[in-house]
């Protein structure tokens, strides 16, 4: 081929036609990666995201499977025997000490079981009852949770998807809900249940044993909280469902409720997961001070509110007595906001702004 | 092109009228005439063009068509039946069905493409069982040349050419007789857009399908249309053959119209003089009294701005609304 001088010409004679290996090379098919897995990636790669699931696992792990083989119980008060007088060296004792029979035992040679964190001035075990304090608070978090999701859910959707007149009467409920100063509302919403008889309502059901404060800690929640859940919600849905796919699965004849759990949830989802989890600290939070207050679960059942409200009498001679709780509220609170924040990142990219 | 149809109408709309309400204030709300008084046919296996400006209410006209919008007023008449009932329009969608602008915003990006193509199918319950689906599934993938491999795909992992095909594969779904295609290419780089333009030449030629093809590019529509109708601000001002608008056109706006059609050919379209229109297109909220076109319109007249034209047959199949078509042409 003879070429001009400053010709662009390519001269083709270079080029070979590719054989068919390679061009099997050139296509290579990714392997096809849902939604999903897709965020559990980014979710393992955010080291403290991971290190707060952790820990949130073991806690909750450790509130279930302690109880079940610890020697002593949380409303057990160790000095007190039938027919005995009550053993006052039972009460307040320091980490790892033990009570006068107790050491009588230990002189004989036999072993007993530690108390790991003392205590408290009635001679139960401290240690169990933060292993309880967290389970309820935990317990409180997770279903308060859910009750507001499914409200919040239900109302957010149904707001954003009819629109119009619906939505505007449904938004100004939640605007007023969302006026009132709610520890305030909590409070008084907290006392007036306590009036209501709620223990003979509930007596001989299963409701029973979870203790009418618990249940109006979640009536409280219910009725207050799932005012930001729905806004949220609604807000998703409302730019949901101008996209086309929900206009395309209208002309193909589909009706409301296909178009909301077929087009509108499965959208929304990773909202609501995140909204969930950064839910159960705050509901955690709430329960605390509300039984810190005396307005949250009924004595012997501790919380870790009410056993840091406890501990408030002794503070000067047995600080950790305190400190114990709050720690462990701080280390559920903040592990759990951390989770939340990490699977934020991991599931809405587009929210990290 | 037209000779080759049997001229039975598949769609007839008859002064179809959709008014949005705008909120201008509280409780207070006006009309926004996106249609207004249209009516046009679409015959058996051919395909309507239907052009016009940004806002013009092509794509209402497709949507209110397909009862996507209710209409305000008018009738729907398919293939003889007047379209009214709920159980009208839902045995209307088997036969009916559209075909989106935009690839991304119109597949849904938590289902694979399979849910995607059989979710009409899934909506009228039109298989008996999971083999028949995914049998139908393929043979649509197939249709629109789909890799089969890609079924358990999610869309976001497809081009945009591709993401079209998926689109064009689920409205082939129910088997139907007429598609709305609201402007399907637009959002596709030409190369493609040549591509997808020829696929719905074949698969109408295969499938009989009749199209209401709506676009805003000139050359694309005339490639693909037998007839093609011009909009403004909500009416239809001239509806004729696809040829004889590009060559004759006589209404003033589809003059204008015309004139701006880019030419590949610079020899041409040096040639070609441009007919300027000045001024914008007036708001629908408060369209011009008359004929919509009269503000831009170099011939507007008094009678112009008392009475709305009425859009009527100057010769055999070519309809214009202009009072004074025939003194200028």
């Amino acid at each position: 081929m003879n070429k001009k001088m400053f010709s662009m010409h390519l001269d083709l004679d270079a080029f070979n036609p590719a054989t068919e290996s390679e061009k099997e090379y050139m296509v290579q098919m990714r392997p096809s990666s849902t939604f999903f897995r897709d965020g559990v990636k980014r979710f393992v790669k955010n080291k403290v995201a991971l290190v707060s699931l952790i820990i949130v696992v073991l806690i909750t792990l450790s509130c279930i499977i302690i109880p079940f083989f610890w020697p002593y119980s949380y409303d057990q008060m160790l000095g007190v025997q039938l027919g005995k007088p009550v053993d006052a060296s039972y009460n307040n004792l320091a980490p790892f000490q033990y009570g006068a029979t107790e050491q009588a035992k230990i002189a004989a040679g036999e072993t007993v079981f530690p108390h790991v964190f003392g205590t408290d001035s009635q001679g139960r075990d401290y240690f169990i009852r933060i292993i309880y304090g967290a389970r309820i608070s935990l317990a409180v978090g997770f279903f308060a949770s859910i009750i507001v999701l499914i409200i919040g859910m239900t109302v957010g959707s149904i707001s954003g998807y009819c629109g119009g007149k619906v939505d505007l009467v449904i938004m100004r409920i939640v605007d007023i809900i969302y006026s009132l100063p709610d520890m305030l509302l909590i409070i008084l919403l907290a006392s007036a249940l306590k009036q209501t008889k709620l223990d003979e309502i509930i007596q001989g059901t299963v409701l029973e044993k979870i203790g009418a404060n618990i249940i109006s800690l979640f009536i409280v929640f219910g009725v207050l909280y799932w005012v930001s859940m729905s806004r949220l919600i609604r807000g998703q849905i409302l730019s949901l469902r101008e996209q086309e796919y929900v206009l395309a699965s209208q002309a193909a004849g589909a009706r409301g409720k296909w178009i909301i759990f077929k087009h509108l949830m499965p959208n929304c989802i990773s909202v609501i997961i995140i909204s969930t989890a950064l839910q159960i600290p705050s509901a955690i939070f709430t329960e605390s001070y509300l039984s810190f207050l005396g307005l949250g679960v009924n004595a012997p059942m501790p919380s870790l509110g009410s056993l840091a409200s406890d501990a408030l009498n002794g503070i000067n001679s047995y600080p950790y007595r305190l400190v114990i709780p709050a720690v462990v509220i701080s280390l559920i609170v903040l592990s759990l906001n951390l989770l939340g924040d990490g699977l934020r990142d991991a599931f809405d990219p587009k929210l990290n702004g | 092109m037209s000779e080759k149809q049997n001229n039975s109408p598949l769609v007839e709309v008859r002064n179809l009228k959709k008014y949005f309400d705008i909120n201008t204030g509280m409780f207070k709300t006006r009309p926004l005439k996106a249609v207004d008084d249209v009516s046009f046919t679409i015959n058996r296996g051919e395909t309507l063009g239907l052009v016009g400006e940004s806002g013009c209410g092509k794509t209402t006209v497709g949507r209110t068509l397909l009862h996507l919008y209710t209409p305000t007023s008018g009738d729907i008449v398919y293939d003889g039946h007047e379209i009214k009932t709920k159980a009208d329009i839902n045995e209307f969608r088997k036969k009916a069905t559209m075909v989106f602008q935009d690839p991304y915003s119109s597949l849904n990006p938590r289902m694979t493409v399979s849910d995607i193509i059989a979710e009409p199918l899934d909506i009228h319950k039109m298989y008996q069982n999971e083999e028949e689906r995914r049998a139908r599934v393929l043979e649509l993938m197939e249709h629109v040349g789909l890799n089969s491999e890609h079924a358990s795909r999610y869309a976001h992992e497809f081009s945009g050419g591709q993401r079209q095909r998926i689109g064009i594969a689920r409205s082939l779904a129910v088997d139907p007789e007429f598609i709305v295609c609201d402007e399907p290419v637009s959002a596709l780089d030409v190369s493609i857009q040549a591509q997808v333009i020829n696929m719905f030449g074949e698969l109408q030629e295969k499938l009989g399908l009749t199209y209401l093809f709506i676009a805003h590019d000139l050359l694309v529509v005339r490639h693909i249309s037998n007839r093609i109708a011009v909009m403004y601000l909500g009416k239809m001002v001239e509806l004729t053959d696809a040829a004889e608008i590009y060559e004759r056109p006589l209404h003033p706006y589809s003059k204008a119209l015309m004139s701006a059609v880019p030419m590949p050919d610079p020899k041409i379209a040096r040639e070609n003089q441009r007919i300027p229109l000045s001024g914008d297109i007036p708001s629908p909220l408060n369209a011009p009294s008359g004929c919509p076109f009269r503000t831009r319109c170099a011939h507007a007249c008094e009678r112009c701005a008392e009475e709305m034209p009425e859009f009527r047959e100057i010769e055999k199949g070519h309809f214009v609304a202009c009072h004074r078509v025939e003194e200028l042409n």
